[in-house]
C-alpha cells in the first residue's frame, strides 16, 4: 500500500493509503480529525475545505496521495494551544455568524485564507465573491459576511474584535 | 472510486513512458474535474500518473507573449501582475473559472486537455490563437480542438505550456450557470493588427468555435454595434434544462456585444 507522509497542524503522520484515498477520508477517518465534514461531496459546498501549503483546497476533491510532503492545516489547527479561539472563530462567535454549524469549519478556513490573502483589505462585494465556494444551508450569509469584515482588521493587527 | 496505482515522476520524459506504457493510464493535473469524474466512476483509470513534480508551472511574459506553464493554477494566472498588465481579459478569464478553491488546484494544462464543451480557457487559446506545447510537437489553437472533450493530443501526449500572442485589446464575458458557475455562454474576444478573433464556449455541441461571421464584421469595426442583425444559427446549439438552442444563439450575441464594450 502507498504511504503519505504530510504535516497536519504543525503534527508530522506517515499514513498507508489507496490510491484512491481522498484527503479529506485521511483526515478523518485515519486522523480522527472530524472537524473537516464532507457536505456535498461534489466539490461545490466547500465544508471540506482545509488549507493545503497556505491556501485553501477542497479536501473531498484532492487525493491523500497529492498531498504528501504537504503541510496542511484543519479546523483543529486555528485555535491557540491554550484555547484562545483563532480571531476568525471569535469573529464568527460574536457576530453569530453560524446557525447550524455544518458549513462553518469550511467557511472559517476559506475565510482565513480570503483575510490572508488580502492584506490591502476587503469590500462586502470581495468577501461575497471570495466565499462563493462555500455555501450556508441556512442562508446564514449575511452574517458571514460581517463577522469575516470583523475579522480581518484584527487578523491585520489593525484593532480587536468588538460586537454591537 | 475504483482503486488506481499513483505516480508521481520527477521528469516529464517518465510521466511520458509511464503513461504510453499503459493505454489505461491517465495524467493527474489539478484534478479538479479528473477526481469528480472518478468519484462518479464514469472512468476506470489502471494508473493515475501525477503530474505536479515535473515543473511545469509559471508564468513567462516577453514583449509579444504570455507563456503558461501547464500545470500553473487558475488563481496563479487570476493573480499575476504580469498577465494582469499583458493580457487582462486572460486573467479576469482565470478569475471566473470555478471557485478560490477550485482556482488553488485547477490547472490550464488540466482544464485544456479535457476540452470540457464548456471551459473557459478553450476561448482564450482559440480566440488569442495560442500555440499549445507538448513534449513532442507545437500545436497551433486551430488544429488543437477536435470537438467536445476530445483534442489532437496523443493519449501519451502531455501539455507542457501555452502561448499566447499579446492581442492590441481583449475580453471574456461569461453567462455562468448559477450552480456550476460553467459558461451558460463564454465568449472571448481579441483584436491583432491582423484581425478580430471570437470563440465561443458553453453553447455548441462540438465544444468551442470560432465566429467567423462576427470576426469579419468586428475586424472592419471593433464596435459592439458592428454585429446587430448578424443571426447565430441555433442548429448545432445545445438545449438543455438551462437554456434552448435559440436562448444560447441571442446570448452568444449579447456576450459577443459585452466581451467588444469591455475589450
Amino acid at each position: 500500500m502507498p504511504q503519505v507522509t504530510l504535516t497536519v497542524n504543525g503534527k508530522t503522520h506517515t499514513v498507508e493509503v489507496e490510491g484512491r484515498t481522498l484527503l479529506v477520508e485521511l483526515l478523518r477517518e485515519k486522523l480522527g480529525l472530524t472537524g473537516t465534514h464532507v457536505g456535498c461531496d461534489t466539490s461545490q459546498c466547500g465544508a471540506c475545505t482545509v488549507m493545503m501549503n497556505g491556501t485553501s483546497v477542497k479536501s473531498c476533491t484532492t487525493l491523500a496521495l497529492q498531498a504528501d510532503g504537504a503541510s496542511v492545516m484543519t479546523i483543529e489547527g486555528l485555535a491557540a494551544a491554550d484555547g484562545t479561539l483563532h480571531p476568525m472563530q471569535e469573529a464568527f462567535r460574536e457576530h453569530h455568524a453560524l446557525q447550524c454549524g455544518f458549513c462553518t469549519p469550511g467557511m472559517v478556513m476559506s475565510a482565513v485564507d480570503l483575510v490572508q490573502s488580502h492584506p490591502q483589505g476587503l469590500s462586502e462585494a470581495d468577501i461575497r465573491h471570495g466565499l462563493e465556494g462555500n455555501l450556508c444551508r441556512c442562508t446564514g450569509y449575511h452574517n458571514i459576511v460581517k463577522a469575516v469584515a470583523a475579522a480581518w482588521p484584527v487578523m491585520h493587527g489593525k484593532q480587536p474584535v468588538a460586537a454591537e | 472510486m475504483y482503486d488506481f496505482a499513483y505516480e508521481k515522476p520527477a521528469a516529464l520524459a517518465a510521466a511520458v513512458s509511464s503513461l504510453a506504457s499503459d493505454m489505461e493510464a491517465k495524467a493527474l493535473a489539478g484534478g479538479q474535474t479528473f477526481i469528480p469524474v472518478l468519484k462518479q466512476r464514469l472512468n476506470k483509470p489502471s494508473k493515475v500518473v501525477d503530474l505536479a513534480a515535473l515543473g511545469l508551472s509559471g508564468i513567462t511574459v516577453t514583449a509579444d507573449t504570455v507563456t503558461i506553464g501547464a500545470m500553473t493554477t487558475h488563481g496563479d494566472v487570476a493573480l499575476s501582475a504580469d498577465v494582469q498588465k499583458a493580457i487582462p481579459a486572460l486573467a479576469h478569464l482565470a478569475s471566473m473559472i470555478g471557485d478560490w478553491q477550485v482556482r488553488h488546484r485547477g490547472t490550464i494544462g488540466g482544464s485544456l486537455a479535457n476540452n470540457d464543451p464548456t471551459a473557459c480557457y478553450p476561448t482564450a487559446v482559440l480566440a488569442l490563437g495560442a500555440t499549445i506545447v507538448t513534449d513532442r510537437r507545437e500545436i497551433k489553437a486551430d488544429d488543437y480542438f477536435q470537438g467536445m472533450f476530445t483534442t489532437a493530443l496523443e493519449q501519451d501526449e502531455l501539455i507542457t505550456k501555452v502561448i499566447f500572442p499579446i492581442p492590441q485589446r481583449a475580453a471574456y464575458q461569461k453567462f455562468k450557470n448559477p450552480a456550476s458557475r460553467y459558461a451558460m455562454v463564454g465568449v472571448f474576444v481579441a483584436k491583432f493588427a491582423s484581425g478580430v478573433r471570437v470563440a465561443i464556449t458553453g453553447a455548441a455541441q462540438g465544444g468551442v468555435f470560432r465566429h467567423a461571421a462576427f470576426e469579419a464584421a468586428l475586424s472592419a469595426n471593433f464596435a459592439p454595434d458592428a454585429i446587430a442583425g448578424i443571426v447565430t444559427p441555433a442548429d448545432d446549439l445545445n438545449s438543455d434544462i438551462h437554456a434552448s438552442a435559440e436562448y444560447r444563439a441571442h446570448l452568444i450575441g449579447v456576450m459577443t456585444k459585452r466581451a467588444v464594450a469591455a475589450a
